[in-house]
């Protein structure tokens, strides 16, 4: 998103057009990284429920993917995965600076 | 009648949408005649009795932010309590009228005036219009809602009085009439409201390292527009009423040798001691500032031309800083102008020591030798205080 000129936007911080937070892009906050593992998931989309940030994708009732670039990393998902293994395991952000 | 009947008063004619309010000395008789008004029906005003003055300012800010005139009213430790939110109600450009009845901050604690507390508050982002008598209370809370409102300006404003000497005493107050003060601040479309539903908004949001900068300085915009606005309300008010305003009164300033610098009720006394020093041929002369924020510098700097010396007073002390606020401000403004001229610093009258003729004598009497001898060593004196280094 580009950043605008102060100009340029509403006085105040005020947001004018609703429900717009996902224009703000909160991924790179993130210290862990969950990452879900399609092999083991059975579906029961208590991660999806759980998320506070709404990043659990999901298509046809069945989780497709974690949305990276508003998951704030805080592990909810993972918590609640009921599993053995956890389906979604948290892994630290360094780990895929290479990538 | 007096400033808090005063202010009271004004706020009845003005009738906000919503008044919080919270009881602190001296301020606690202008809202309990407020509350009067609105328990006798005068007014349909919604009064939320908060239970401090945090909340009095949160208040205040819900009720602007859902585009309601909201007004409350404070003193000192009760400011000092409010200051998150005020900092608050500016930078969401809400246009809150607030008087402030000044006194002095605790400790040791104290209910007299001084102007400690919105002193304190210069940096809040809020415009502040100080007040020389109960009729500046009342006319420059007519003037502040139609500043704040101002499309250009969109700030909070400040209406201060002095506590005990101006909020507690008598004096006749010429007001206008109710028909007037409702065609004089017409109605309010705020631009945006968190209420309605049909245009939803965010006010409040979180602001980082990306856009808070920006908004800061759309701050210092609003401010910027202040004294134009301000200037031109106070001429419409003149029009209206007879008695028109400006940012500062030049009082026989443009010849004047020695110009004493003061804000609040001081100036009153000062143009007592003023006009009998010019009857012995002295040429002595009076800056009131009205304005505080915006200070208009420039326009100060140039009445302030002619002077061969001058004192600056103020109420209230910066602790560890070359004086006090408003001597910084003068010598800010006279920096770069090419005017040598010698400033001294008076401190004075805090909490609530009395400020008599005979200390503005001393401290023109002071002044002449500096216009004779240039700026001093010890230019921060402190007047009316007993003991070394007292004047
Ligand atoms: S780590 Fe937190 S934010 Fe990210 S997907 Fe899991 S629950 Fe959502
Ligand atoms: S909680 Fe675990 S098993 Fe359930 S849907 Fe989410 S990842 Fe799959």
């Amino acid at each position: 998103m580009k950043e605008r000129g102060w100009t340029e936007i509403p006085i105040g911080g005020v947001i004018e057009e609703a429900g717009n937070a996902a224009a703000y892009e909160t991924g790179s906050w993130r210290t862990y990284r969950p990452v879900w593992n399609s092999e083991t998931c059975i579906h029961c989309l208590r991660c999806w429920v759980a998320c506070p940030d709404s990043s659990i994708e999901i298509a046809d009732g069945k989780v497709t993917g974690i949305d990276y670039e508003h998951c704030k990393g805080c592990g909810i998902c993972s918590f609640e995965c009921p599993v053995d293994p956890k389906a979604i395991e948290m892994k630290l952000e360094t780990d895929f600076a290479k990538e | 009648m007096t400033g808090n009947d005063a202010t009271a008063e004004a706020m009845r004619q003005i009738a906000p949408d919503v008044v919080t309010c919270f009881p602190i000395t001296p301020q606690t008789e202008l809202m309990h005649k407020f509350a009067e008004h609105v328990a006798d029906g005068d007014v349909d005003t919604e009064l939320v009795l908060v239970e401090s003055e945090h909340s009095a300012m949160s208040a205040a800010v819900g009720a602007a932010a859902a585009g309601a005139r909201a007004m409350t009213a404070t003193a000192a430790n009760g400011l000092a309590l409010m200051w998150e939110i005020v900092y608050i109600a500016a930078s969401y450009r809400l246009p809150i009228v607030m008087p402030v009845v000044n006194r002095a901050l605790s400790g040791p604690i104290n209910i007299h005036c001084d102007h400690s507390d919105t002193m304190g508050c210069r940096d809040t982002g809020w415009i502040q219009l100080y007040s020389e008598n109960a009729q500046e209370a009342y006319d420059n809370t007519l003037q502040a809602l139609r500043i704040a409102e101002h499309p250009d300006v969109l700030l909070p404003v400040m209406v201060t009085f002095d506590g005990f000497i101006l909020s507690h005493t008598a004096e006749i107050l010429e007001g206008l009439e109710d028909a007037e003060v409702k065609d004089w601040i017409g109605t309010y479309e705020a631009k945006y409201s968190i209420l309605n539903t049909d245009d939803p908004v965010t006010i409040g949001p979180l602001d980082l390292q990306d856009y808070y900068f920006e908004h800061k300085r759309q701050q210092v915009e609003g401010m910027r527009h202040a004294p134009d606005v301000i200037r031109e309300i106070g001429r419409a008010y003149g029009e209206l009423c007879g008695r028109s305003y400006d940012l500062f009164e030049a009082y026989r300033l443009e010849d004047a040798e020695l110009a004493v610098v003061a804000l609040g009720s001081t100036c009153g006394t000062t143009k007592v001691v003023v006009d009998e020093l010019r009857e012995q041929g002295v040429k002595a002369g009076l800056l009131k500032i009205r304005s505080f924020r915006p200070f208009p510098e420039a326009e100060i700097a140039e009445a302030l031309g002619n002077a061969k010396a001058i004192g600056v007073l103020d109420r209230s002390i910066s602790f560890g800083a070359p004086g006090g606020p408003v001597h910084k401000e003068i010598k800010a403004a006279l920096y770069g102008t090419g005017h040598e001229i010698g400033i001294v610093n008076y401190i004075y009258g805090l909490g609530g020591r009395d400020m008599s003729m005979n200390d503005i004598k001393t401290a023109f009497a002071g002044l002449e030798k500096v216009a004779r001898e240039g700026t001093p060593d010890d230019n921060i004196r402190f007047l009316g205080l007993r003991g070394e280094g007292g004047v």
